[in-house]
């Protein structure tokens, strides 16, 4: 069989790969990105495309302050991308809301949303708690039902499907080269030496970053790593296209930069089950018309679900194999919200062989039982 | 299985296509009335502003959308005409409800 070097090879070609592909890439390693094929998950295509900070890391201070860095880190990741390939991110982050249908929902959010300050510590964490009347002032069309909505200034949202696309061209663009149709079946591994075989080529390098999604959960123990990661199925809605009413994105509702409306941000455990359910279509469509009841005019043209990609504790994981060093694991189910971090900050780190202190939180050992004990 | 039609229907249906009134054979759609009229074009595309007329004439494409009797984005192959009823290009992106 043919063999070809590389410094690094990539596993997983959705935009968590895609986005470390790209950091590496640009360091200045040659680096391999493969990618499984339309019969994959690909929880990338399926987004809703939030760039969100708020509510993520409760309990978690080190992936609160992981999200707010991959949300500083986007402007000049999406500028970049445009610069090298002209290719828009529909970035935009006015901040945003969380919509709170009852008193009860406002004062369960203030409570997390006052523990994720305190929790924040000196790295602070800046919100408001907004009752209704104040609300409406802000978001055109907010409905009476709204008991009110937090609020935090680093939110935004961006197009998923664009930011795949920036990431593959920039990456392409830098030297790196992309191979599709290439599920990675067969691998050795031993120390800064590893080699997969695909599309019938042999290729090695002293580095292999998995990030292939739901993939790595059987991937991960090969390369002496793991990923205890299970799929989550979300389901969303798109409207027909509306001029611009929305002035920020919420956890639930966005208006795409082309003026559709996503409704979306539906959890549900169905196994690798990629269909539909009239129930969860209807509870999403009713959260959406209470928040704004003149959604409730609107066509819906699309809908589709997607699987997120979840460890136990909903938290990423990032890890480097003890037993074969130079091997990492990715996952988590932000790719989106986390791009920004995984290519300007965690790439460098792979690339220098070390993840830095900051990272130690998110190892799977955390799901071990003798160190949970 | 694409044979013409063999009876000749006569228009015999008034309805207003951008304001102007026209006749259709009973059956016809929206969307053949707004090609009779001989418009340049039906609608403008809500991102580009791209000039467009119906195109697939069976509710795929949604290149037919059109605003009839003041409801926007509706596709006009889809609706078959009533006498009367107002059909008018779709420019851009609908306003979305009591949000304007």
């Amino acid at each position: 069989m043919r063999t070809e070097n590389h410094d690094a090879l990539v596993v997983g070609g959705g935009l968590v790969g895609a986005a470390i592909a790209y950091g590496l890439q640009r360091q200045g390693l040659r680096t391999l990105l493969l990618d499984e094929g339309d019969v994959a998950f690909r929880a990338s295509r399926g987004n809703f495309g939030l760039v969100w900070v708020q509510s993520k890391g409760l309990g978690a201070p080190h992936y609160q302050r992981w999200t707010r860095g991959s949300a500083e880190e986007w402007p000049a990741l999406a500028a970049e991308l445009r610069e090298k390939t002209g290719i828009g991110t529909g970035l935009h982050q006015p901040g945003g809301v969380h919509i709170c249908l009852s008193d009860e929902e406002f004062e369960k959010r203030g409570a997390a949303m006052a523990r994720l300050r305190r929790e924040a510590g000196n790295f602070g964490m800046e919100y408001r708690m907004i009752r209704g009347a104040e609300a409406r002032e802000m978001l055109p069309g907010l409905g009476p039902k709204v008991a009110g909505v937090s609020w935090t200034p680093y939110d935004g949202h961006a197009s998923p499907l664009s930011l795949l696309r920036a990431l593959h061209t920039g990456f392409t663009g830098l030297g790196g080269r992309y191979q599709p149709n290439a599920r990675v079946e067969r691998g050795t591994a031993a120390a800064n030496d590893f080699a997969v075989e695909a599309e019938g080529v042999l290729h090695r390098a002293p580095r292999i970053v998995l990030a292939a999604g739901l993939g790595n959960a059987e991937l991960a123990p090969r390369f002496g790593l793991s990923a205890p990661v299970r799929p989550e199925r979300g389901q969303i809605l798109v409207t027909e296209r509306t001029r611009q009413v929305l002035p920020m994105p919420t956890t639930t509702i966005r208006q795409t930069e082309e003026g559709s409306l996503m409704l979306g941000d539906s959890k549900e455990d169905a196994g690798f089950d990629l269909g539909q359910n009239p129930e969860v279509m209807k509870q999403i469509a009713r959260r959406a018309v209470l928040s704004f009841p003149w959604i409730a005019e609107l066509n819906l043209v699309r809908a589709w679900s997607a699987l997120r990609v979840m460890a136990p504790d909903g938290l990423p994981i990032y890890d480097q194999s003890e037993r074969f060093p130079g091997a990492f694991t990715a996952n988590c189910h932000s790719g989106v919200t986390l791009a920004g971090t995984h290519a300007n900050r965690l790439a460098p780190m792979i690339a220098a062989g070390a993840l830095e202190p900051e990272m130690a939180p998110f190892t799977a050992r955390r799901f071990d039982v003798r160190h949970a004990a | 299985m694409f044979a013409t039609r063999p009876e000749f229907r006569p228009a015999t249906v008034e309805v207003l296509v951008d304001g102007q009134p026209l006749s259709v054979p009973e059956g016809a759609s929206a969307a053949a009335a707004l090609l009779l009229a001989g418009l340049a074009a039906s609608r403008e595309t809500p991102v580009s502003g791209a000039p467009r007329l119906p195109y697939c004439m069976m509710g795929v494409c949604f290149d037919c959308l059109a605003e009839i009797d003041g409801v926007a984005n509706r596709q006009a192959c889809m609706v078959t005409v009533r006498p009367g009823m107002r059909i008018a290009p779709q420019c851009g992106a609908r306003l979305a409800g009591t949000a304007a």
